[in-house]
This record gives C-alpha cells, structure tokens and sequence, in this order.
C-alpha cells in the first residue's frame, strides 16, 4: 500500500523519473526478482528503507531507491517492479526492460524464490545472457524442505556464472554473508555495465529452453510430492465451494470488530487526554491572547487536529489486520472465490483485491491496477474503487456511530456502511460494465500461507499510519483552520450562525442537502471533505466547537438524529474520496473526461442514496 | 488416452502438458509461471458456478479463468 508514497517519483504518465537522485560516484545496484519471492523484504532489510511488503503479485509498481554504504561503498539501491520474463509485456516488465537498458549497474542482485526455482531460474539465466554482473539469492529457503526442494547452488553458480546463496529474508538467515557478498562482488566491479537492446540480446526459444532444462536437472530436486502441506489443508477449508466465501466475510467483520472494540477505548484515552492538555496547559498558556487569535489556536486548530489524531491508534490497528490479510496470501484466495461473481461484473479477482486494499487507501489501490493489461478493466476497475471504504471515512463512521448509535448497536451500523460500500461498487460495475467490456486473462499465482513476522507486522503499520499522517496532516491543518475561519468571520456576527462564511454557504447549499435532511453545519463539513475525508471529522470537531461537558459526540447527538447522521455517513461514504484520489484517477485513466466522470457519477449516487434513505427512514416514521 | 483441454479434466486429476496455444501475451506468462509441454498439471479444484480453476505445477499454484485454461491441451495420465 505505501507504494503511493513514492508516486511524486513518477511521472503523469506513470513512468518512472529514474534520474531522482544524483550518480555521482556512487556504486548502482538494482535489485530484481519475480513476484512473491519476498523480494521487498530483502531490500527493506538491506537498505533499512521501508518498502511495502504483500503476497500480491506486482504491487510494487513505483521505484524505491535508497542510498546504504556497503563495506567502504557509497551505492544506491533500486528496487525494481517483481516481473515474470525480461521480454514480457506487463508495464512493469516495460519498466525492468527501460531501467536496464538505460541505467548503467555495477550489480544485479536477483531474488528468487527457492521452492520454485524450477521455473524462476530463467530471470536469472536472461540476465546471465545481457551480460550484466549479477548476484543470485534464493529467498525463503526456510521453506525450502518443507517442499522438499532440495537446491545445488554449485552447480547452478558454474551453470549461471555468478555467486548462488541461500537465505531467508523474513527471519535474516544467511543475511549477513549474503550482505558481505554483495560487498565484495561490488568491490570487484568498477565499472557499470548497461543492457543494450534486451531483446536483442536474448537468445532464441529453443536454446533457451534447453539452458534451462540443463539447470534444473543438475541443480534442483523436489524429493517427495508435497500433497499435504498445511497449505492444502488450509486451502480444503478456505477454499471451500460452499464455506469458503461465508469464512472470508465472517473473517473481515471479525477484523472490523477488533478494529472496532481495541481501537474505541485507546481513541477515547487519547481524546480525554487531549482534552486535559488543552485544560491544564493551553489554555492558560494562551490566556495572555486576544480572544479571535486564542479561539483560533485552540478551538480550530488544536481541537480539529486534536480530535483527528486520537483516531491514530484505530488506524494503526486497522494496519496490522490489513498486513495479516495480504501478507498470509489470504488476500490472493479471496481472488479465486470472488472470480466467478466478478466476472458477471465485468470485473476480475484482481479488481476485488484491490478494492479490498483500498479499504486502506484508494489511491495505492488505484495505482496497484496497473498489473492490468486491458484499458477498459482498468477503468470499469477504476469507477470501483473509490466506493472503498477508506481508513479516512473509517474515522468518521466510528465517530458518529458510537456518538449516535447505542454500543450494541454501533459496530453493526458500521458493518452496514461497509455493505453500502460493496453495494454502491456492485451496482456501479454493472451499470458501467457494458461501456467498458474486456476480455483479459486471468492467471493468479497463489502463494502459500505465511504467517507475517509480528516485526513485519509492526513495520507495515508504521508506515502505513506515517503514510496516513504524512498524507493527511496538511490537509487536516489547512482544512480545520479555513473552516473555523468560516465559522467566525465576519466577526461582528454570532458564530456559527446564519450571517458567517459557513452559514452563509450553508444555507446556500440547502435546497439541495436539506432533502437528504443534511443540515447548515454539516454541508460545510461535507464541502471541505471534498478535498480529503480526515477534513470531516476534524471539521466537525471545529463546527460543533464542543465548549460544553458533553464532548463533540453529545454535542452532535443533541443537534441531529440518527436517520440524519446516517444519512450523513451514506453521503460521506459514497461522494468523491477525496482530492488525491481524483489526481491518480486521472493520472491512470490519462483522461480529464473520464475523472469528471467517475467524480459526476460518485456524488449523484451519493445524494439519490442520501435522497432515498432519509426521505424514506421519515416516511417510515423515525 | 484421449486429448483434452484442461478446462474439461475433473477435479483431483493429474495430467500432462501437451501443447498451449495462446496469445503472445497470455503464452508468455504461462510458461514463466512454468506451464511447459511435458510438465505434469494437477486439477486442485474448481471453483462454482463457471469460477476458476486452482491449478498445480510444480511447486507452483495458480488460478486461472477456464476461458484461458482452454489454451492448454493436456493428456489426463
């Protein structure tokens, strides 16, 4: 999912900028490899960068690089997309094929997955024929006699003309011989050495085959058929024709209750926290201010900001169940479940895996439908994800659930928002699905089940959250601030109320939101939601501006209804994610039409299911 | 024993790769993923109502659409 955060390192078109750090003197290394070989595991090791690790086939579009000192070398380190072949087609092949090409190495460090050397050996064999210096690892070899894979890294280092090691990137077996290795192999290359024209380069079918066939029968030995590894048993259950998808969604409403019951009381602390600080210490601290300047330090801007970041621990937990999910290959699994409903969709299992993730965020999610080949699933895709309900609007609903709803009943409004979610992503497909028909191939890898490492888990998190707060903050600052100064300009009027700013666009905007029974202060926070949800819940903390013992959620509970708050969180949840996500819609999409679109069709949908449900919730009586 | 395509084979069987007869692009990532004349292919199980089919190869365990397992012509062993 972090891959978004290096997406200032390509350009509009989605081509990597390869020139982002300066060259000079520095030793070059690319590290290659093919998808789930663990591959972003071994470079966030090697270089302590932080690159996203998952189970998901290409998601590490975007180019990490990083800077490390290996022995007495300055070198940089380029992490390049997991791909299958050198000669491929996939953009990320393109990718691989372009930096070589272009990009002088001193070293290639290729990952490759032990258990499955046997078909992974040609990347290595294709670099051993460009002619480039190059280092090969095989990663997971704690699997390895699981399987009963047995590897002569000997003879496949005579065969392939390069240093072979095993290792295990995950638990840093064999890490620190490999590292020295890699020092030394760098220490022996002083000059980098290029491509040339890749295909040009490579030999023909036949006699590749051949090489390859030669490799495996000397090197590589499976000595028993593995029928029943934990996998397959696992797979007898989860996959199971009538359980399995019943045990997906069982599992996924598990995840949002823990998010939900740990997250709660840890978000509650937090909040009475920033509540005393503001008492104990702000407050008098500021007294000496005039009264518009100290409202505004306090009211706006450490009230929005401060209710926002209570929510931090709910998002970082929320991290850790995502990381579990994709990073146990549970996530590639709920591709093949979901297939066959998706297809009728016009969709395929990659696009609801990747609606899963931007649960996390839509906008890695969106840049992750790259690994698609067809235009028109990428766009149908594209239509779709935004409907995910993100960890940002994830803020919001738990905010307003527990302020309006009992807590027995809070944790099953939330699971309806989550089923409005899939609800406005299926209906959307449908509709569109004739206007953008395909007909891609779908051919998954299913990876095996892997426990995350609780450091991986924890890593995953961090950077997940610092990726949220990193993203997020000058939003949330920004937006806090314009909308306390919405609230209490011009100054000669009561705030808040009919004659400022806010009322002003408030009322404004009424014709149109008061059918869905959304009132004057909550059309304002809707407004600067616009630009990215963590505004709402922030904004509403300014809005209510929670002077009173109840707190922000008695405030808002004294002011609205549920059926208005829900109708609220309806509209919240399905109109335009947010400002980035429009940016990467049109970014992927390359069509300024098509981002009008999907930003058009969101907010239309959003006010008909506003329209229908308060409009009918009233005619019910509540 | 008679040809078939792999889409047609049931669940649990093992056969042999006899031929694949794809596009360029759907070719290129069935032989990285080690689908290869003469390899064995087991039929892991397949998904209801037209879903995929869960295939092994190897060490190597795939989903694949049958439209595209309809490429692969195989002799059930």
């Amino acid at each position: 999912m972090t891959n978004s955060v290096n997406c200032n390192k390509c350009n509009s078109d989605g081509s990597p900028l390869l020139d982002v750090m300066s060259t000079d003197g520095l030793k070059q290394i690319a590290v290659l490899g093919m998808p789930n070989t663990g591959k972003s595991t071994f470079f966030n090791r090697l270089t302590g960068a932080n690159a996203s690790i998952g189970n998901w086939p290409g998601i590490t579009v975007d180019l990490l690089a990083a800077k490390i000192k290996l022995g007495q070398q300055q070198t940089q380190v380029v992490d390049l997309p997991g791909i299958y072949d050198l000669r491929g087609f996939s953009e990320d092949e393109e990718v691989v094929r372009r930096f070589l090409e272009s990009n002088p190495v001193h070293l290639v460090i290729i990952i490759l997955n032990s258990t499955q050397l046997d078909r992974q050996i040609s990347l290595a064999l294709q670099i051993k024929h460009l002619g480039l210096p190059a280092l090969l690892l095989l990663n997971m070899a704690d699997e390895a006699p699981k399987f009963g894979v047995h590897i002569d890294a000997k003879q496949i280092s005579q065969r392939l003309q390069m240093p072979v090691f095993q290792i295990s990137a995950k638990y840093g077996q064999g890490f620190a011989q490999a590292k020295s290795l890699i020092a030394e192999r760098l220490g022996l290359q002083s000059e980098p050495v290029l491509a040339g024209v890749v295909d040009r380069n490579l030999v023909s079918d036949e006699q590749f085959t051949a090489e390859m066939e030669d490799l495996i029968s000397s090197g590589f030995e499976v000595s028993t058929k593995f029928k029943n590894t934990l996998t397959t048993k696992l797979d007898q259950v989860l996959l199971h024709p009538i359980f399995g998808l019943p045990i997906f969604f069982g599992a996924m409403y598990l995840m949002f209750q823990v998010v939900y019951t740990i997250g709660k009381p840890l978000q509650d602390g937090l909040n009475q926290g920033v509540e005393w600080f503001k008492v104990t210490a702000l407050e008098p601290l500021l007294s000496f201010l005039p009264k518009f300047p100290h409202d505004l330090l306090i009211d706006g801007l450490y009230g929005g900001v401060g209710t926002v970041g209570a929510f931090i621990p709910v998002i970082w937990i929320f991290f850790i169940c995502m990381a579990i999910v994709e990073d146990s290959g549970y996530l590639s699994r709920s591709a093949y479940l979901m297939d066959a409903f998706m297809e009728r969709l016009g969709l395929d299992g990659r696009s609801f895996v990747m609606s899963l993730m931007g649960f996390g965020c839509n906008v890695p999610a969106i840049m992750g439908l790259r690994v698609m080949r067809s235009p028109a699933l990428r766009l149908l895709s594209m239509l779709v994800i935004p409907f995910s309900l993100c960890s940002a609007r994830l803020n919001v609903f738990i905010f307003m659930t527990t302020a309006l709803f009992s807590a027995s009943v809070a944790p099953a409004v939330l699971f309806s928002l989550y089923l409005f979610s899939f609800a406005a992503a299926i209906l959307t497909a449908f509709i569109f699905k004739g206007k953008y028909p395909n007909q891609e191939p779908l051919v998954l890898e299913l990876p095996p089940y892997r426990f995350p490492t609780v450091r991986q888990m924890l890593l995953r998190a961090w950077m997940e959250t610092q990726h949220f707060l990193r993203f997020a903050w000058k939003f949330i600052i920004l937006g806090v601030v314009a909308i306390w100064l919405c609230n209490n300009l011009p100054q000669n009027v009561e705030p808040a109320s009919a004659g400022t700013i806010s009322g002003m666009i408030g009322h404004f905007l009424q014709p149109v939101l008061a059918p869905l029974g959304i009132n004057p202060k909550l059309s304002v926070a809707l407004i600067f939601g616009f630009i990215a949800k963590e505004i709402v819940l922030g904004g509403l903390a300014v809005i209510y501006a929670a002077k009173q013992d109840a707190g922000l959620a008695g405030v808002i509970a004294k002011d609205i209804d549920w059926v208005q708050a829900y109708s609220f969180m309806l509209f919240t949840l399905l109109y335009v994610p947010c400002l980035s996500t429009v940016a990467v819609i049109k970014a992927e999409s390359k069509s300024n039409k098509f981002a009008i679109l999907a930003v058009a069709w969101s907010l239309g949908l959003a006010w008909v299911a506003s329209f229908v449900f308060y409009q009918g919730a009233r005619a019910l009586g509540y | 024993m008679s040809l078939s395509e792999l889409s047609a084979l049931p669940m649990g069987t093992t056969a042999s790769i006899l031929g694949i007869r794809a596009e360029s692009v759907l070719e290129q990532r069935l032989q990285a993923l080690g689908f290869r004349v003469g390899r064995e292919i087991s039929i892991m199980r397949k998904a209801w109502l037209g879903g995929p089919l869960h295939v092994r190869i190897g060490t190597t365990e795939v989903i694949m659409r049958r439209r595209d397992a309809r490429a692969i012509q195989v002799q059930p062993a």
